[in-house]
């Protein structure tokens, strides 16, 4: 007997049709349902430094924050331009770098060193990446994946910049509660900046590139310039990440171009939801944690990683973003037939 | 219709391309006055989209130069090209398959062609890019009041498609629009009605040159005819010299009578 007697069904709330333009001002429950979901991102986030036991798990929240960074980041580049970027190591490095040179060898205050590191260092990485533009896909990866390790393997070599000890005896953030705080606000201008970017002209013109560069040529725009001006994008905001980095441990060494900050970023991308921009950040808030509960197995923690992001990927494949939001649009419930 | 006979608006001079030991283009001179509608044929492989891509520079050419103007464009970049208004369709429609067709066109329109001289019919200036968007594709064909403008441009069918492809030409307000292969794929009344589209971007002083297989319909709309064959260039005329012409009834038709190639084309 195959007679199946329920099914489940899925109904939808409307609230995409009732928040959308001007329906949403109709009543307060219309603009609950838009501002809800972003409320309790922002208040989530803004509380959690409170809401961790002792100075430990509050230098986690930080972490989170910097990887959720070059998350967003990587999923901006990969998801909105088409360029799948394996360089957030670089980003990061490249910008803790730049930061711990000018704190330690020139004296600046971290109020002008993060800025100054976004700029110059988002600078820097657009123009070792511009000969790999026109690459597309998996070309394009691989080359990205290089650049971290071309950079440390200089450094160390040319014994510059301390060399394998790395920078030294740089300045930490005034207090805790400014780092995190910091960290956090900028997490957050990141994410509602760069989900209001890509809705905007210029936006469309990314998702453009990505689907079919060759028409975008033909309607007379520079693909070069609008790839050129998202690596920007996405490299300043890695090495901001990479500064704030730098800032906390109070240290910027080869270790920072290390693999894990291009590999964590893909994880966190690939479990919370690819092209949200919110995803990325659910996805490292519980990437890291994890990662630090394991840090007692040792290597071993790799292989309890990978299971994670297996079982994400056979039984959540869209993320749990793409899931949280079905959940949130529509009812299910089981019928009889 | 030539208007202007003493400056080709686009000229081709001895332009020639090798595709390793392929001879794609062997010397071909081509001159497009302002108005006109110059239809390109030619058996598969005889060289047509070569010659698209080397006016647009999306290709490089193995020698001869290219004038668009009086000015030289051989071996410039196709969005400069594109910027200086002379525009093309792909044989194999290009849309940006995640966007709706609305916004396919908000993409030329923030170029900086279309802000400099307003895109389509100088609206740009004007209005709200997505306003315009719409208000094109209502001229082409996209039924302004129905739902298809709002459709993600993967779930549209072929007819729509292609009217896409010119409306991403329009929006531009360019000077020259090529079209490769613009009515193929498309069913005997969607070509019908993409006709009088043609005539009425050719009132808008567009020049139009079209590559085709679609015999009949070309004729109808073509003032001039190119035959290509083994990427050189046969016969140059109106149409109905091409079709009297021995020479192409040889190597493009065949034996057969050209009438009857017309009637089942």
């Amino acid at each position: 007997m195959s007679s199946q007697t329920r099914r489940k069904e899925r109904i939808d709330r409307g609230i995409k049709v009732r928040s959308e333009g001007l329906y949403a001002l109709m009543s307060w429950r219309e603009m609950a349902y838009l501002i809800l979901p972003r409320f309790m991102l922002i208040a989530g986030l803004l509380c959690l430094p409170f809401l961790m036991p002792g100075m430990y798990w509050q230098r986690v929240i930080s972490i989170v924050c910097i990887y959720a960074i070059v998350a967003i980041s990587f999923d901006f580049l990969a998801h909105y331009v088409g360029l799948v970027c394996l360089g957030g190591a670089f980003f990061i490095g490249t910008g803790g770098y730049i930061a711990g040179i000018f704190n330690a060898y020139f004296g600046m205050p971290p109020v002008l060193t993060i800025p100054l590191a976004a700029i110059a260092g988002g600078a820097f990485c657009t123009l070792l990446l511009l000969p790999c533009l026109p690459l597309r896909g998996v070309y394009f990866a691989i080359v990205t994946l290089m650049y971290p390790l071309f950079m440390a393997r200089i450094i160390e070599a040319f014994d510059i910049f301390g060399g394998t000890d790395g920078i030294l005896g740089i300045d930490s953030f005034p207090s805790a509660f400014v780092e995190q705080y910091f960290v956090v606000g900028i997490l957050l201008v990141f994410v509602f900046g760069l989900r209001r970017l890509v809705t905007t002209d210029m936006g469309l013109i990314f998702t453009a590139v990505m689907d079919n560069d060759q028409a975008v040529r033909a309607s007379g725009i520079n693909i070069t310039y609008y790839k050129a001006m998202a690596v920007f994008i996405a490299s300043a905001m890695g090495c901001l990440a990479g500064a704030c980095l730098t800032h906390i441990y109070m240290w910027s060494g080869i270790s920072q171009f290390a693999l894990d900050f291009s590999i964590l970023p893909i994880a966190a991308t690939v479990i919370g939801g690819a092209g949200t921009l919110v995803g990325p950040v659910i996805g490292c808030l519980i990437l890291v944690p994890v990662s630090e509960l394991l840090r007692d197995f040792g290597t071993l923690r790799i292989v309890f990683y990978a299971t994670i992001l297996v079982a994400f990927i056979l039984f959540r494949s869209d993320g749990i973003m793409a899931f949280a939001k079905r959940k949130y649009e529509q009812i299910e419930r089981w019928t009889q037939i | 219709m030539n208007t202007n006979q003493d400056q080709p608006i686009l000229r081709m001079e001895n332009v020639s391309k090798v595709f390793g030991g392929v001879t794609a283009l062997r010397e071909v001179n081509l001159d497009v006055f302002q108005g006109d509608v110059l239809g390109i044929i030619g058996p598969n492989g005889s060289g047509k989209t070569t010659i698209v891509n080397s006016i647009t520079g999306f290709i490089s050419l193995t020698s001869g130069r290219i004038y668009f103007k009086g000015k030289n464009i051989t071996g410039k970049k196709p969005h400069k090209i594109a910027d200086m208004g002379v525009t093309r369709t792909f044989q194999i429609m290009r849309p940006y398959y995640s966007l709706p067709a609305y916004k396919n066109l908000v993409i030329p329109l923030f170029s900086p062609r279309a802000k400099r001289t307003g895109g389509w019919r100088g609206g740009g200036r004007l209005g709200d890019r997505k306003t315009i968007a719409i208000d094109i594709l209502e001229e082409i064909g996209f039924e302004r009041d129905s739902y298809i403008p709002f459709k993600t441009t993967s779930t549209l069918p072929t007819g729509y498609l292609k009217r896409l492809e010119l409306a991403r030409c329009l929006a531009l307000q360019p000077e020259v629009i090529i079209c490769d292969e613009i009515f193929s794929g498309l069913s005997m009344s969607e070509i019908a009605s993409m006709v009088p589209l043609i005539e009425r971007i050719q009132d808008d002083g567009i020049t139009i040159v079209m590559i085709e297989h679609r015999l009949r319909e070309l004729f109808q709309v073509a003032n001039r005819v190119m035959v290509l064959n083994f990427g050189e260039k046969l016969v140059e005329g109106t149409p109905d010299e091409v079709m009297a012409n021995e020479q192409v009834k040889e190597a493009y038709f065949g034996s057969e009578k050209i009438e009857e190639v017309m009637t089942y084309a």
